[in-house]
């Protein structure tokens, strides 16, 4: 009777980690995104794979120091038992199981869900570079030609090709509903593909501390239909502004918490002049004289460091 | 004159930190005011401060370490209180530039000032006691140690009023911590205060390793050893491997800082990769050196207070070496999102779960010590129990960390830092707390008073829950580490609730203060005249408590695991030799302590680029250390009738008694049975 009580105390109380995930706003359990919903399943396999030795051993812990407390003098004392081949053999062969099971799924998962690999897709990705300033996030689409702080749109079910660099701090680049981050790098370009499958505002983030203006530093990332992607393009296309190599140091300039801004064209170099600033010491980019070497000049986009890049 | 330094770098425009400073000065005026009026100095010098006695030495470190807590939980409470209020339009009550500092500093202080020397403290006071060793190898290199791990503390702190703290969060990455973001002297303070206390660490891996390897009592064969002073050679072995690199990797830093190098920046073929990849080659062993000692405390604990043999101690010492091992090939799993391939992600990803395979062994081991024994649930036991259930759940959520594909979602989120707090306050602190309690008593002659230990663990426990459940929560919802403000209402009641954990645990720290003054006050009542006070099993517990200074008047011999309780099954225990013969020891040194506080002012020196200082306190420091090493008078032999007189004072009647005292032992044991 009484345990039959427990018993259903307990059913009840089985509940409460269900409700704690599922009654709040969970991002990463509310995936928009091919992507996403990998990882979300994959967070939930390895979790109950693990709690296969996790609650055995939570309530062996309490069980045992329960029935061998001191005072139960009934229960069994064996001060000089200290081996048994067959429990040593199971201690060390089910965890070995688990994980051999979980290291397999690792594998394959790693592979899978690696941020570098195209994603499986009928649909010609499109391309988004994405550079992290201090602090705010610059998009240039070198297909559309044009280029936006703090604010991307893509059309749903179309793979989206990020090309990842850094002007200054190292940042991570992670939209969460959409699924995996990878860090932002000065000198170096990292690849995420991502994709939405669902319309909608997503928030984007800096994932990796990098100075003063970190907590801002904040982008939407808006998943709509073909038309409606097109349409923001053309609003973009609109815009007053251009962005080049003229006005790029202006951009750098570290400001916290900066406002949307779109850019009508973009020069199709400047982002590899971002990525290869480095190559040649000091910041060449930001460099007063290359800049003005670059305003005198017809063609802004020719630096002499750009001549060897290839893709 | 004095480089960079000017009148400005004293934040007098902050009222916290000079609030703070203001507090300090009070309560040091008062310490010096109560030593002086109480004619303590040269106690204190003689006894204390150039002791190379490894019990003193370790209760120094430990000292320091409680000191430390206080700041860094100082640091916590105003993190947790900030995002507590910092919602929306509320940008709380500490603005970036400052709230940077507290996040780094207290990510340091809890790992390299509080964590660090709370573990090499009580190795300090329990491994050479538990292998029948009279000191370590290198007395004076131990004081060294210490007072280098002092100047680094000293640094971290003096940083707080003079200039600032890095602002990089505590692993400085670069180029952040480079010179041309973070141009101020918080990255030199904090290279310099680790680079010091570095120092001190690595001399006592290398210490602690020839101490275990050549100093054992007659007898005792490696895998005869206290399962505590094995977790502890694994670490040792740890440090000595891990530490150079970490050394290197700063030194690197700071030839990019002060000499214009380019290791770690973006410009002319600098890489950042390289330092993160270095940093967390050391990174990742040290979470193993924090663990591993605690595993030891736990193993101590359960088996002492069990009355019972640890199961399976073979499988406890090889299953160390395995994640001592491992320990190594698994740091790039802090750093997936870093675009590595998908092969290499995949093996550091399964290397790090081979490393649960026998961290589980070791959890089971534990349950089966406890399996057919008589647990008493003393303090000590109840830290256990709370770790054996704490740290599981933190394993869990590391392993899933450790699977890249959803590393790439969770990375950096307030799940890694509930997951590592739930580790490192589950594991190691409750370890160290244990421990602190269980040699307590060996350490100053008295039990720490049961009842507010138990009130510290429960608050501790609660508080730990309550915080931390929360963040994992909020990892979930796509909160990221290191905000200074946010603006997603959703959050803010989980960290209304992370910040009323945080108090709990405050209440676990403030029961811990009482516990220790309310014992000292009680200290009569809970004297331990046994040098016994819990039915021990290693040899720690056949000397008296506090041990003389030579530890044990006659070497023991030891012919199995679990030696002391060998003896008492033997009436062994407690025999008095017919004579004494002459005990070498080690002499009082100041050399440690100078070099370590000149080395303090070098640090200083160099962070604010006082070229001259620096210059000369190197010198200083360096020929400190020569003028020790040519000093040959750094021993002498405690003689027969000066043993005698001190092993009398802990046997007042003559041999014939100490059967007796056998008795008394083993009644004291049932007494504690039946208490509980």
């Amino acid at each position: 009777m009484k345990t039959e009580q427990y018993l259903g105390y307990l059913k009840r109380l089985s509940w409460l980690p269900l409700l704690m995930l599922g009654g709040c706003k969970m991002t990463l359990l509310d995936p928009k995104g091919q992507v996403g919903v990998d990882e979300k399943s994959l967070i939930i396999t390895a979790t109950l794979l693990m709690l296969i030795v996790v609650i055995p051993v939570i309530v062996m812990t309490l069980a045992f120091a329960w029935k061998y407390r001191a005072s139960n003098t009934k229960a069994t004392y064996k001060p000089n038992w200290a081996h048994s081949t067959p429990i040593e053999l199971v201690v060390w062969l089910v965890p070995c199981a688990i994980v051999a099971v979980l290291g397999t799924i690792t594998w394959t998962t790693t592979h899978e869900l690696d941020p570098y690999r195209p994603l499986d897709s009928d649909v010609k990705p499109i391309v988004i570079q994405a550079v992290s300033l201090d602090w705010k996030w610059l998009f240039i689409y070198p297909e559309q030609g044009i280029a936006t702080v703090n604010e991307i749109a893509f059309p749903t079910d179309t793979p989206v090709s990020f090309q990842i660099t850094s002007q200054n701090a190292m940042n991570s680049f992670f939209i969460p509903q959409l699924g995996s981050q990878i860090y932002s790098m000065a000198g170096m370009q990292t690849k995420l593909h991502l994709i939405a499958n669902h319309e909608g505002s997503f928030d984007g983030l800096s994932a990796n501390f990098s100075g003063d203006g970190f907590s801002d530093m904040k982008f939407k990332a808006i998943a709509t239909s073909q038309k409606g992607f097109d349409a923001w393009v053309s609003k973009v296309k609109a815009a007053p502004t251009q962005l080049d190599q003229n006005n790029y140091p202006q951009l750098v300039k570290p400001s916290e918490k900066a406002p949307v801004q779109y850019f009508a064209a973009v020069s199709p170099t400047l982002y590899h002049s971002i990525l290869m600033q480095y190559m040649h010491g000091p910041s060449t980019l930001l460099d007063g004289n290359q800049a003005e070497a670059g305003m005198n000049s017809k063609q802004p986009m020719q630096m002499p460091m750009n001549a060897s890049i290839k893709e | 004159m004095f480089g960079l330094l000017t009148l400005d770098a004293v934040p007098l425009d902050v009222p916290i930190v000079m609030g703070t400073l203001a507090v300090v000065a009070l309560i040091g005026l008062a310490v010096v005011a109560a030593l002086t009026y109480y004619r303590k100095w040269s106690y204190l010098w003689t006894e204390w401060l150039t002791s190379v006695d490894h019990k003193k030495i370790g209760v120094m470190y430990i000292f320091v370490a409680m000191i430390m807590l206080l700041r860094g939980f100082a640091d916590a409470i105003m993190m947790r209180g900030q995002l507590a209020m910092a919602e929306g339009a509320n940008h709380g009550f500490l603005p970036p530039e400052h709230y940077d500092q507290i996040f780094t500093a207290h990510g340091v202080i809890m790992i390299i000032f509080m964590a660090m020397p709370f573990m090499v403290g009580l190795m300090n006071i329990a491994v050479p006691l538990q292998i029948g060793a009279r000191d370590v190898a290198f007395p004076f290199l131990n004081s060294l140690s210490f007072w280098l791990f002092v100047a680094g503390a000293i640094l971290v702190n003096v940083s707080l009023g003079v200039g600032e703290f890095a602002r990089t969060g505590w692993v400085a990455y670069p180029p952040l911590s480079e010179l041309g973001y973070s141009p101020g002297v918080g990255v030199d303070y904090y290279i310099w205060a680790l680079q010091l206390s570095g120092l001190g660490t690595l001399l006592t891996g290398v210490n602690f390793l020839v101490t275990v390897l050549k100093m054992r009592t007659p007898g005792m064969k490696l895998m005869q050893m206290p399962i505590f002073t094995w977790t502890c050679t694994f670490t040792n072995i740890l440090i000595v491997a891990s530490f150079p690199i970490l050394t290197a990797t700063l030194a690197l830093l700071s030839l990019d800082r002060y000499l214009d190098m380019h290791f770690f920046t973006n410009e002319l073929g600098g890489n950042a990769m390289m330092y993160i990849n270095l940093f967390w080659a050391w990174g990742h062993p040290e979470v193993y050196i924090l663990i591993l000692p605690a595993f030891g405390v736990f193993s101590e604990v359960i088996s002492t207070f069990t009355g019972k043999r640890l199961f399976g101690y073979t499988s406890m010492v090889w299953a160390t070496a395995a994640i001592t091992i491992l320990g190594f090939v698994v740091w790039l799993h802090h750093f997936f999102t870093m675009g590595s391939g998908a092969n290499v992600n995949a093996f550091f990803g399964v290397a790090t779960m081979i490393i649960s395979v026998p961290t589980g062994v070791k959890l089971f081991n534990w349950l089966f010590t406890i399996f057919r024994g008589r647990l008493h649930f003393t303090t000590p036991v109840l830290w256990t129990l709370g770790f054996m259930v704490t740290f599981t759940v933190g394993g869990m959520t590391g392993v899933l960390l450790a699977v890249p594909g959803a590393d790439y979602v969770l990375h950096n989120s307030l799940f890694l830092i509930a997951h590592f707090h739930n580790t490192i306050i589950g594991g190691a602190v409750f370890g160290y707390l244990a421990g602190f309690t269980f040699w307590f008593p060996k350490a100053f002659g008295f039990k720490l008073d049961e009842r507010l230990g138990k009130c510290a663990f429960w608050c501790w426990i609660t508080g730990f829950f309550v915080a931390f459940m929360p963040l994992y929560v909020l990892g979930f919802m796509g909160m990221t580490r290191r905000l200074n403000h946010y603006d997603n209402p959703l959050w803010h009641p989980y960290l209304i609730v992370a910040f009323f954990g945080a108090v709990l645990i405050f209440c676990g720290i403030a029961f811990q203060i009482a516990q220790i003054l309310v014992s000292i006050k009680n200290r009569d009542a809970l004297r331990d005249h046994t040098g016994d006070p819990w039915g021990g099993r290693t040899l720690e517990w056949s000397t008296s408590s506090p041990p003389p200074f030579y530890n044990f008047a006659q070497l023991p011999t030891v012919h199995a695991i679990d030696a002391f309780h060998e003896m008492k099954e033997n009436d062994t225990a407690y025999l008095r030799p017919a004579r004494y013969s002459p005990i070498h020891m080690p002499k009082n040194t100041a050399a440690g302590l100078i070099i370590g506080l000149v080395g303090a002012v070098f640090g200083f020196a160099m962070v604010w680029h006082i070229w001259w200082l620096a210059g000369l306190t190197f010198i200083a420091m360096v020929a400190t250390f020569v003028v020790r090493s040519y000093n040959q008078d750094v021993d002498y032999y405690v003689q027969p009738d000066e043993i005698e007189r001190i092993e009398n004072q802990r046997f007042p009647h003559d041999s014939a008694h100490t059967n007796n005292r056998a008795q008394t032992s083993a009644k004291h044991a049932q007494q504690l049975a039946q208490e509980v």
